[in-house]
């Protein structure tokens, strides 16, 4: 199957000939693009996540820093004009390390040339798949009664069990997960648990809590990259199984499922095809803290910051995470998943996740 | 119980001998401890040499050497290319105590800050035993004198142990060997200080030091040109003591108040002086030498109530701004320091004594940073070395807030610290000391005043160098961005439309929108015939002696980078010591201290290059151009900042 690229190079000629045409006006060539900070998103009531709102910043060849920023825009949609010509695709790394032989369009570091890669796909409103980027991280893993058809590179469809045709580690999430590539043939589960740490989806799958609870494990490897919570998204949609998210109790793991639910602050642009906004936030939660009086660390002074800050999130204005994160605030402490082996290793799959499921109403007592 | 009667007290009572003297008074003369003694010592001789060479138009050329037989004991050697002393003086000036050529003249000299070389001879001899070796040439073809002296210290007279001569090389000079007990180990320092300041402050002389190892410092000469000469003055009226009136009016030979007025005294004309009879009730006619104290006592009240003009001040030999920038700049070349600044003040006086203050300052570089900053003070030349919380140019230091100039100071107050040096140099024909000692300048408010502006100047100048780095940065960044960067987004831009690469004239004006002017100093090297310098304070001996002098060479760039055509005058500040050659295009005004243009319509998008040479200065004695913009709003302006006025 070959995908068509010409809408993809008319937006990238697009961007060339908006700098192109200024020039020419004469006026200070600039591009306008949203705000992508906290301050700047909106929740969107008909796809029921996040997006960005209207404020805008203007990237102006005014200023110097504006004006690299523009040369290195230019450099970056001529790459990808090239790649899509040659029919080759990039890692962002690759990219990176490419941007070395841009002369003055070169970035000082990854997290530059990324972020600018997100500004593409903001201001065309593509993907960056669609600019043949692909990120370097390899996806999460999974394990639980579905059988997932991926197409091979040598073009050949091939069925997958994730309990039957996998070892321990499970099934290793492709960083394409679109219907091209891959597809869902059977679900028999109930719920799908996403899992911050490695050790603890390595708990669940030693002690079985896939089979005995009828559980999809997804292994999150912290923020989950774009392919694990698209994967999760089509699951959830596609399947209709609802989702908790599973993870250690502190301000980051908090973020991990606010952009898997509500859809992250840097990929806000694309939040429709990545956040599932019905998955539930299971625990470790500040009150698990109280009630199971589990082994804690004191809070650090980021770790009081960024609580602080979610406070002042829109995506954390509900009651149940404002009461929270301000009881955590006040107990001053924070918690791993993996603390609930103070009652024995059986216990989080025996007791607390049994416990929480049926408050949450996915088992039945 | 006997009384005791003045026929007693009699027999205790004769004239102390010059050992007695000097044992009493050594801490006061600089012999207190065998560290000070050894500096003393030395910069007893170095003075002499300095003031001698001078004197007779020499360029000095000083060679100094301790050598350290046995512990505690150094033989200190000073040598020079000075006129020689004649034969029959060598034993009255290194053979007597306070005998001394300067000791009445009102002129600024360094030999009034120190008792005398035989100050030396007479310690040495106290406390080594030895005797001093004095070698002295006054005439090129003539044999040198070779002289071993002693002290007589009961009659205050010289012993000439022996007396021959010999052949030296030099064709006039005077090399003094002195034997001392001094703590070299602990001394050596302050020697070697005192050496690198005295040849920053006098840059014509060249200064050779050995140490006991071995090791040879050369504090190179690196100005060719003599100080002026600082010339004799009479006493003003304002800083004369009763008894010296009296004095003087004993020995002069006028017969009539009037003249002796006029001709005894600086800044008396004849209007002044019939002011001054009248203020004291005297007749003019009045012969001085029958002169009552009563009415000597009217003529020195009536000096403090009439107003009386300055006295003149060419009686001073300041160093100059370009030598102290150099020679600052020649020491601290291993600092590599990022700016030396030099601010002069104009002569003023205090009690009717001329004096003129001169400030420089070092900074950055390898200097360090978390310590107090370096205070270098002079007097007539003389580095002060001790004594340095008890002067007032410390004071006048610690009381500027340093704060907004790159240096560090708690509350606002105090020795700031910093990667700075300070350079501070007084000259007087009378340098108010706080003590015999002479280390400290005593707190008098008229040159506390002077000092402070002089540093004021300097605080100005920084200000300016810090904006001036700061506002580089911005101009460098404006310039890569019009220059590499928007040309690059057209091209990227028109490569990829396949389009032709637009103008980019008008939207590089929109950006910059300013005024753009930039400079570049070169220097050259020329062959003396090739300039001829008009009129100059430095004459450029060096030229005519080899030949070759140093063009300084500063083009000055103006861009319009506005929309409209700019008209405006712009000043660039000039050395007062350098001569103009060549300016392009036609100035408005050359005066000593800038030069001025009047640009007049220069469209939008167009360029002027602004050209003028220098001569009389040395390679990076102008290393910098300070430009002003006038008649124009100068925030229009990047590279130059507005005029305040002459
Ligand atoms: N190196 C020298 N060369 C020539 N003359 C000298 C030298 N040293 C001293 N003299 C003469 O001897 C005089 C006395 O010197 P000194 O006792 O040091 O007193 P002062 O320096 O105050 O005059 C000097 O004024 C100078 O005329
Ligand atoms: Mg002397």
């Amino acid at each position: 199957m070959v995908k068509d690229y010409s809408n993809v190079i008319k937006k990238i000629d697009s961007i060339a000939s908006k700098i192109y045409d200024d020039l020419q006006k004469p006026e200070i060539p600039y591009l306008n693009l949203p705000t992508r900070s906290k301050s700047n998103i909106q929740f969107d009531e008909k796809l029921n996540v996040w997006k960005y709102g209207s404020n805008q910043i203007e990237r102006s060849a005014k200023s110097l820093d504006g004006a690299m920023m523009l040369l290195r825009t230019m450099y970056m949609v001529d790459f990808i004009k090239q790649m899509i010509k040659v029919k080759k695709s990039s890692t962002l790394r690759e990219m990176y390390y490419i941007s070395e032989g841009w002369d003055l369009g070169k970035f000082h570091s990854q997290n530059e040339s990324n972020l600018l890669a997100e500004d593409l796909e903001v201001i065309t409103s593509c993907m960056r798949e669609d600019f043949k980027l692909r990120p370097e991280e390899d996806g999460a893993r999974v394990i639980g009664n579905l059988t997932i058809e991926e197409l091979t590179r040598n073009n050949r469809k091939k069925k997958i069990h994730c309990q039957d045709d996998v070892g321990d580690s499970g099934y290793t999430i492709p960083y394409n997960v679109e219907s091209e590539k891959i597809n869902f043939k059977s679900i028999d589960a109930d719920f799908i648990i996403a899992i911050e740490t490695g050790g603890m989806f390595d708990r669940l799958v030693e002690n079985r809590f896939d089979t005995s609870y009828r559980a999809i494990l997804v292994h999150l490897k912290g923020q989950p990259a774009r392919s694990t919570r698209r994967f999760i998204k089509r699951m959830n949609e596609e399947s209709n199984i609802p989702v908790v998210v599973f993870t250690d109790c502190d301000p980051w793991s908090f973020r991990i499922f606010a952009s898997l639910s509500y859809g992250a602050i840097k990929t806000a642009h694309i939040s429709e095809y990545l956040a599932t906004p019905s998955s539930q936030f299971l625990g470790v939660t500040p009150s698990d803290i109280e009630n199971y009086k589990l082994p804690t660390d004191v809070l650090s002074r980021e770790d009081i910051k960024s609580l602080k800050s979610e406070l002042t999130d829109p995506r954390f204005q509900d009651q149940f995470w404002k009461n929270e994160i301000k009881l955590q605030l006040k107990l001053g402490k924070k918690s791993e998943q993996q603390a609930l082996a103070k009652y024995g290793l059986d216990y989080v799959t025996d007791t607390y996740l049994p416990e929480k499921l049926t408050e949450m109403g996915m088992i039945k007592k | 119980m006997s009384k005791i009667t003045a026929l007693d007290l009699a027999k205790n009572q004769k004239e102390i001998s010059v050992a007695e003297f000097f044992e009493r008074n050594k801490h006061i003369l600089g012999f207190g401890n065998s560290t000070r003694a050894l500096l003393t010592s030395i910069k007893e001789g170095v003075d002499n040499s300095l003031d001698a060479c001078e004197e007779v138009n020499i360029l000095p050329d000083i060679y100094v050497e301790i050598s350290n037989h046995e512990d505690g004991e150094c033989r200190v050697i000073i040598e020079d290319n000075g006129p020689g002393v004649v034969k029959k003086q060598i034993k009255h000036i290194f053979g007597r105590l306070l005998y001394g050529s300067r000791f009445h003249a009102i002129r600024q000299s360094r030999g009034q800050q120190g008792i005398g070389i035989s100050a030396v001879v007479l310690y040495g001899q106290l406390t080594t035993g030895k005797h001093a070796t004095v070698i002295s040439k006054i005439q090129e073809d003539r044999p040198a004198a070779v002289l071993e002296l002693a002290i007589d210290t009961n009659k205050n007279r010289a012993e000439v142990i022996n007396q021959t001569i010999t052949h030296w090389d030099k064709p006039s000079g005077t090399r003094v060997e002195i034997s001392i007990i001094a703590d070299y180990k602990r001394g050596k320092r302050f020697v070697y200080d005192y050496l690198q300041s005295t040849s920053i402050v006098n840059p014509h002389a060249q200064i050779t030091y050995k140490e006991p190892d071995g090791a040879i410092h050369v504090f190179e000469r690196t100005s060719e040109v003599l100080p002026r000469k600082s010339v004799e003055i009479k006493p003003h009226p304002y800083g004369i003591e009763l008894g010296t009136l009296i004095k003087i009016a004993k020995n002069s030979k006028s017969r009539k108040l009037s003249s002796f007025l006029k001709t005894e005294f600086s800044s008396m004309g004849d209007r002044t002086v019939n002011v001054v009879c009248e203020e004291a009730q005297l007749e003019k006619n009045l012969n001085p030498k029958d002169m009552t104290r009563n009415e000597f006592l009217a003529i020195h009240k009536a000096f403090k109530k009439v107003k009386i003009m300055s006295p003149p001040t060419d009686c001073l030999s300041p160093i100059g701004e370009t030598l102290i920038k150099r020679s600052l700049k020649h020491e601290t070349r291993e600092i590599s320091p990022e700016f030396i600044i030099t601010a002069s003040r104009p002569a003023a006086t205090y009690s009717g004594n001329p004096f003129q203050i001169e400030a420089g300052l070092v900074y950055g570089g390898n200097l360090p940073k978390d310590s107090s900053v370096k205070i270098m003070r002079f007097a007539n030349r003389v580095p002060l070395l001790y004594q340095q919380g008890g002067c007032i140019t410390t004071e006048a230091i610690s009381s500027i807030d340093w704060r907004r100039y790159g240096l560090e100071q708690k509350s606002g107050k105090g020795i700031p610290s910093g990667p700075a040096i300070f350079l501070i140099h007084m000259s007087s024909t009378q340098i108010p000391f706080t003590s015999e000692s002479k280390e400290a300048i005593a707190d008098v408010s008229e040159i506390e005043n002077e000092i402070r502006l002089a540093l004021r100047i300097c605080a100005r100048k920084v200000q300016h160098h810090i904006h001036k780095k700061v506002r580089r940065k911005k101009t460098k960044e404006k310039f890569e961005l019009i220059t590499k960067i928007l040309p690059e987004i057209a091209n990227k831009s028109s490569k990829m439309l396949n389009k032709p690469v637009p103008s980019l004239e008008a939207i590089i004006t929109e950006i910059m929108d300013v005024v753009w002017i930039e400079d570049l100093i070169e220097y050259e090297k020329v062959k003396s015939n090739d300039v001829k310098p008009v009129q100059t304070t430095l004459i450029d001996e060096k030229m005519e002696k080899h030949g070759v002098g140093v063009i300084t060479k500063s083009t000055i760039m103006v861009v319009n980078y506005k929309r409209k055509p700019q008209k405006f005058n712009l000043y660039v500040l000039i050395p007062e010591d350098a001569v103009v050659g060549m300016v392009e295009p036609k100035p408005v005004k050359i005066s000593d201290k800038y030069i001025k243009w009047n640009l007049d319509d220069i469209p939008s998008a167009d360029k002027v290059d602004i050209i003028f040479e220098l001569a009389g200065l040395e390679e990076g004695d102008f290393d910098e151009n300070d430009i002003y913009t006038e008649d124009i709003n100068p925030s229009f302006v990047i590279g130059a900042d507005k005029w305040e006025g002459d």
